[in-house]
């Protein structure tokens, strides 16, 4: 067989099942494309070693007979993961160094399930950025490019070293972290399937913390059957997360008919924002009319609080960094700064910190700080919090009137150039999570899926969004998009 | 709602992040534009609605109060930038 890196999970474990290739040859396959795509930024740390071992293993295990969904899989890891020996750092600096002393449940899950490392992934640093512009590591670039432009685009963020991996064919699939829409927004700027799942679905523990109420590790795929069959091996309750559910995982891709005749599908008004750009409005339009076509009842729905969504989430993502961010002392693990003779214990804090954090994560913890403190406490954390119980209940009462699952545009816009946002105002930024973050709040599944090209020939994406625990009917609707939209479109190579 | 000079300064110190005084203006520059962002959740009427505590509501799992890890200092000491005879050593705490 050849091109085994850009094998799908599926057709991977079924090429290894009828022992038409090993899972050694499709790690080297993909080790050699890695080698030579330093262009975009995609692996940070490289485990060729771990990969071939593990690989070995699991050739081993399938020839004894003892496969399992993922034996043989060879995945990037996203740098928020710990990974035993392996350096794990959020691409920061102030995590210079640090190899943990244990692995994290989701990759233990994966590793346990027989899937394979082959290195750890760029992402913006702690997850905090929306174009894999914060990272230590420099940016991570997108595949695509405009038409014959050579202006390097992003891959989306915080995962945006995921989504140039799989985009690129580095890696079978990868895994990603979602807060406010870090896995989405990335799969939409590369044309990859993307699936935040309901929060404590997956375990937390071993992920580097930014945001602990919204956080939720997910697959990141070049389809959706892919994502259904990584979340099966993921998933599953952990004791050490507190907020992971005890809740039995079903078979995800059982659940993949692609029949979803008599669901109902919402429209929400508010998702249509002024100066939305008429690809993307065409992109739902035509999104709408492929699962009317594919038997769905289309209806309009109210979300009437997604206006306060972003503001809300950029009080409580911050308030939870300031706090989740505060192990970083210079004391126990990482950078700590040089010090001058005569400094105390505050100046090693302040020092370490102002050389170890880049800039938005400074301005992300200063403000988590304020409105927090004293005496802002009640009028920004608090309301805020109730904010986000009213936008819940704007979801629960659309699930109520009988809606199934929910379209939107994943993005308000194609992949930007790496650079232009750099004089914008923070916010500006912010806008790229405007139809994500509202699921983080409301602790929703949700799924993006490639659905079109624009003008300049770049990937644009769908999101859909699911009812609590319901990932798998939300992925058979995904599957029914995904076959309707027959977006088979890959990004030329020039890396 | 404008944040000024002082406050920047207080709220980098509480955060132990050291910032040079003249990147306090640009500072409380963008702490005013971020917080101007975020005043727009006055305009909800949030009476009557209690604060989200968690997200799905469920109670959380509880577990005997009894030791069930542990006797590994090597390891926990394995990534402190300075660890001397088992114990993280920090700069002079006390006069």
């Amino acid at each position: 067989m050849s091109d085994l890196n850009k094998l799908t999970i599926g057709a991977a474990r079924d090429a290894l099942a009828r022992g038409e290739t090993t899972a050694v040859e499709i790690t080297e396959a993909c080790l050699t494309e890695i080698e030579a795509a330093d262009a975009l930024g995609a692996f940070v740390h490289k485990t060729p070693e771990i990969a071939l071992e593990q690989a070995r293993a699991a050739d081993a295990r399938i020839k004894a007979g003892e496969a399992a969904a993922m034996t043989g899989i060879p995945l990037g890891i996203k740098d928020l993961f710990c990974t035993r020996g392996v350096p794990s750092q959020a691409a920061s600096r102030i995590l210079e160094g640090f190899r943990p002393e244990y692995e994290s449940t989701v990759t233990q899950n994966l590793f346990d399930a027989g899937a394979i490392m082959l290195g750890k992934l760029n992402m913006d640093e702690f997850a905090m950025g929306s174009s894999n512009e914060t990272s230590v590591y420099g940016n991570a670039v997108n595949p695509w490019r405009r038409g014959n432009e050579d202006t390097a685009l992003t891959p989306g963020g915080s995962s945006g070293g995921s989504a140039s991996a799989v985009s690129a064919d580095l890696c079978l699939a990868a895994t990603g972290t979602d807060t406010g829409g870090s896995i989405r927004q990335p799969a939409a700027f590369t044309g990859i399937t993307g699936l935040k799942p309901t929060y404590g679905r997956v375990s937390r523990w071993g992920i580097v913390a930014f945001a602990s109420s919204l956080d939720q590790a997910g697959p990141m795929t070049k389809d959706v059957r892919d994502a259904a069959i990584m979340l099966t091996a993921m998933a599953g309750h952990d004791p050490k997360d507190s907020t992971s559910r005890d809740l039995a995982v079903p078979d995800f891709e059982a659940a993949l008919t692609g029949d979803i005749k008599g669901k109902v599908i919402g429209i929400p008004k508010e998702y249509r924002l002024d100066g939305m750009p008429a690809e993307i409005e065409k992109l739902w339009e035509d999104g709408k009319a492929m699962l009317a076509d594919a038997g769905a009842k289309v209806i309009d729905i109210t979300l009437p609080h997604t206006k306060y969504a972003l503001p809300a989430y950029y009080v409580i993502a911050p308030a939870e960094a300031s706090s989740n961010l505060a192990r970083y002392d210079g004391v126990r693990y990482g950078r700590r700064a040089k010090l001058a003779a005569g400094d105390g214990i505050t100046e090693m804090y302040e020092k370490t910190r102002a050389e170890g954090f880049g800039a938005e994560v400074q301005r992300r913890v200063m403000v988590g700080t304020y409105v927090l403190s004293a005496g802002f406490y009640d009028a920004y954390y608090n309301r805020a919090r109730k904010v986000r119980a009213l936008i819940k209940r704007d979801f629960e009462e659309a699930f109520d009137q009988g809606v199934d699952a929910i379209l939107t545009p994943a993005t308000p816009s194609a992949a930007f150039g790496l650079g232009e946002m750099a004089d914008a105002d923070p916010v500006q930024m912010y806008l790229n999570d405007v139809f994500t973050v509202t699921v983080n709040l409301a602790g929703l599944p949700g799924i993006s899926v490639p659905a079109g090209l624009d003008a300049k020939g770049l990937p644009l994406g769908l999101q859909l969004i699911g009812k609590p625990w319901e990932e798998g009917d939300l992925l058979n609707t995904a599957y029914a998009l995904e076959r309707a939209a027959g977006f088979v479109s890959k990004p030329e190579k020039w890396w | 709602m404008s944040i000024d000079i002082e406050t920047a300064r207080k709220v980098a110190h509480l955060a132990r992040i050291k910032v040079e005084e003249d990147r306090l203006p640009a500072l409380a520059a963008e702490f005013s534009n971020i917080l101007d962002f975020i005043e727009q959740l006055n305009e909800v009427n949030v009476d009557d609605v209690e604060p989200m505590t968690s997200v799905t509501p469920m109670r959380l799992k509880r577990r005997e109060d009894v030791v069930t890890d542990g006797n590994y200092q090597d390891k926990i000491l394995s990534n402190a930038p300075d660890a001397r005879e088992g114990f993280f050593a920090v700069p002079k705490v006390v006069e």
